[in-house]
């Protein structure tokens, strides 16, 4: 029998919700522990390659489920390696949703107002760029020009990307290689480790049990690097705090597992998940139109063709964004990215009479794939994902060596989700099919399900002991001294990209974690500048730090 | 040659040869089989390597029942889904891909890997497969790399401003 290891905060996961707290109590003085079950890559990694076992497989997961499928990250750096770095603020209004449980569904102390101060430590750590009209892509142009001839507004999408590197490959899905996208690999995590937080790549965190002195003890199995499937030696590390964040598709499947252990787990774990109200539709573009009508043409006399070039999402139209119309009715539409070997086998061919997402006719739009404009659309879906008993491993049993999993999640969709995407998708046919621009047609939820790269929700903060695991501290209820930051925290859909709200909330997080690890004998203070020592957003969360340490 | 024809059903392609059975010829150009979908499906990395026997099984005990209640005579010298007209080939797909059939998942993750190594060639490296012509990246438009192997987009946008922005957008560029 070894020793066991011991640390002052266990941290699971590394994405945004692991790195923004790791930094935070290791530059308080905390002796910090990263678990990550993914391999930790870096630029050089990042291939230009669709091959399997190349890092656009590896650094991925891809659990299906039963109506609903998750895209997310699985390497050092979680969803920020993988993700399209759009970096909206979420809009007013999402902070007042009830949902359908008859009650505000976030705590009373969080607003956007309350936010804000918590979306400026982000904004001062992770550089954000906000885009101007020259860096808009042509798809993202495309996007804006339609919305204009339909009489819409239409807006560059603030991104987390450094444009005097971005070569515009579209590759971002893979890692970005030349460092242009601002991922957590080049601000939280790097500050972390040089306040000597330890990170662990390929360490699956399956359960958390208690130690005799208060504290919890996280056992983990260490992963094959090529082949998820196959498993290492197991191990475990005692902690005085755990936070985890594992992201919304395995975090309450941790949670669920040690329930035998911990105890009783609060209702809402693993329940009111959502999937952001994400669902897409391909255009295909008459390249004729889009000069004629749109007058657009390349350099190169060409009006789109298009779809290889950019940087994932640039332009969205957000005048649904309205916080006067009825809750399910509000919802934003970007321009994206999607690349193949995902972004194909779900879209479905304009009109078809015969099958519509493979055979003879699927093949034909294949062949005009440059002509395709993918637009996303993010409702306010009802929190409807709920996940079954937990796998015997990890979230999900894994079918193929790296990506490629079947999970625990059913998500059945209520009426008021149905009729926003029905919504969405009129108007997005309203506005790419005027004029015969192009032909529309949604991607189907035949085949996997829904399907979003935003999981959220499944375990989530609010007032409400019996809808929210986690009180407004993001602390699990009935279980002290493990806490919640990654986007299952986040309690409903958002209409926009999450990726700032959820480093916002985990900022905001941060000071009642250290009140926590303090209380248990930690020698950690509050009030690290950011990363690349920026203190301005230190000053404007100031005011607001006795609510969030009482 | 039961899952060649399948794939073949998912995205079709053209005969390798006058006397080929499996690929139908419904499309022009190559289609999954020519993109190399059994090379992928027999890759161990998919997951699906050890189970395409069962597979191929189960598919022609579909056929043969779709046949009997069709009252489809089947020609015994090639598998009971080779057997199949196209047209029956791509409906008997539809209805075991539909939601509801107890076997739904199994043949997805099949038509999954059949669409990647179409429309990715996920068991070539991209560059390989696209200097080597390969079917799918071709058809897609997919433009080669660098000779570094790195894509870049010098002249990616139209450069100029295409819409007006939302009025309640806020100085960092959010919605309000």
């Amino acid at each position: 029998m070894s020793s066991t290891e011991r640390t002052d905060v266990l941290v699971v996961g590394s994405g945004f919700g692991g790195a923004i707290t790791a930094y935070h109590l290791a530059a308080g003085g905390a002796k910090v522990v990263v678990l990550e079950r993914g391999p930790w890559l870096t630029a050089p990694d990042f291939d230009h390659d669709f091959k399997l076992g190349s890092s656009y497989t590896r650094a991925f997961d891809f659990v299906v489920g039963e109506g609903m499928s998750i895209l997310g990250g699985n390497c050092v750096g979680g969803g920020s390696v993988v993700y399209f770095a759009a970096m909206p603020r979420a809009p007013r209004f999402v902070f007042e949703r009830h949902g359908s449980i008859g009650r505000r569904m976030w705590p009373a102390a969080v607003s956007r107002d309350t936010l804000d101060p918590w979306y400026d430590r982000v904004a001062e750590s992770i550089s954000i760029t906000q885009q101007g009209w020259q860096d808009v892509t042509y798809a993202g142009g495309l996007w804006a020009a339609a919305c204009d001839h339909a009489g819409r507004t239409a807006n560059p999408v603030p991104a987390a990307v450094d444009l005097s590197k971005c070569t515009n490959c579209n590759w971002m899905m893979a890692g970005c290689h030349f460092d242009a996208k601002q991922s957590l690999l080049l601000n939280y995590l790097p500050a972390a480790v040089a306040h000597g937080a330890e990170i662990r790549p390929l360490h699956e965190v399956q359960q958390i049990s208690r130690t005799g002195d208060g504290g919890y003890r996280v056992h983990y199995d260490v992963m094959d690097a090529e082949d998820y499937r196959l498993r290492g030696e197991s191990g475990t590390i005692d902690a005085k705090i755990v936070v985890l964040a594992a992201g919304a598709g395995a975090t309450p499947v941790i949670l669920q597992r040690s329930e035998q252990t911990l105890g009783k787990m609060p209702h809402a774990v693993g329940r009111y998940f959502s999937g952001n109200g994400e669902r897409l539709n391909t255009a295909i573009l008459n390249e004729d139109k889009v000069r004629e009508v749109l007058g657009l043409t390349r350099e190169d006399g060409l009006g789109y063709a298009a779809n290889q070039i950019g940087k994932g999402p640039v332009v969205a139209s957000w005048d649904r964004l309205d916080g006067s119309l009825p809750e399910y009715t509000r919802y934003s539409l970007e321009q994206l990215y999607f690349p193949p070997g995902l972004g194909t086998i779900l879209a479905e061919v304009p009109g078809a009479t015969g099958p519509s997402w493979f055979g003879v006719d699927k093949k034909e739009i294949l062949k005009r794939w440059q002509s395709w404009l993918i637009i996303f659309q993010m409702i306010e879906d009802d929190n409807e994902g709920v996940f079954g008993p937990p796998p015997a491993k990890g979230n999900a049993d894994r079918l193929s060596q790296q990506m490629l999993g079947v999970g625990r999640l059913k998500y059945d969709p209520r009426p008021s989700t149905l009729r926003a995407w029905a919504m969405a998708d009129a108007e997005v046919k309203d506005i790419l099919e005027r004029d015969g621009i192009a032909e529309v047609a949604a991607w189907t939820n035949d085949v996997v399900g829904a399907y979003t790269v935003h999981p959220l929700s499944s375990c989530r903060i609010g007032d409400d002991p019996a809808t929210s695991a986690l009180d407004d501290r993001h602390e699990l209820r009935g279980h002290p001294g493990i806490f919640v930051t990654d986007g299952s925290a986040v309690p409903g859909a958002l209409t926009v990209n999450p990726a700032m709200t959820i480093s916002a909330l985990a900022e905001r997080a941060v000071p009642g974690i250290v009140r926590a690890a303090q209380e248990r004998g930690v020698e950690v203070t509050y009030g690290a500048p950011a990363p690349g020592g920026g203190t301005s957003g230190r000053r404007g969360v100031t005011p607001l730090l006795p609510t969030l340490t009482r | 040659m039961t899952l060649e024809a399948f794939a073949d059903t998912i995205i079709p392609g053209e005969r390798r040869s006058p006397d080929d059975r499996a690929v139908a010829g419904a499309a022009a150009g190559g289609g999954a089989v020519a993109a190399g979908a059994l090379e992928l499906l027999r890759w161990d990395a998919t997951g699906l390597h050890d189970s395409l026997d069962g597979f191929a099984t189960a598919l022609d005990g579909h056929a043969r029942a779709y046949a009997a209640e069709t009252g489809l005579t089947l020609d015994e010298t090639v598998p009971p889904f080779v057997a199949l007209a196209f047209a029956d080939r791509t409906e008997l797909v539809r209805r075991i891909t539909t939601p509801g059939h107890p076997e739904k998942a199994l043949w997805v993750s099949l038509a999954l890997f059949c669409n990647m190594a179409f429309d990715s060639a996920a068991h070539m490296h991209t560059a390989d497969a696209l200097a080597a012509g390969h079917p799918g990246l071709t058809a897609l438009g997919i433009t080669p790399p660098d000779p570094d192997g790195r894509w870049r987009f010098p002249r990616f946008g139209y450069g100029r401003p295409l819409a007006r922005l939302h009025p309640d957008t806020t100085p960092s560029g959010s919605p309000a």
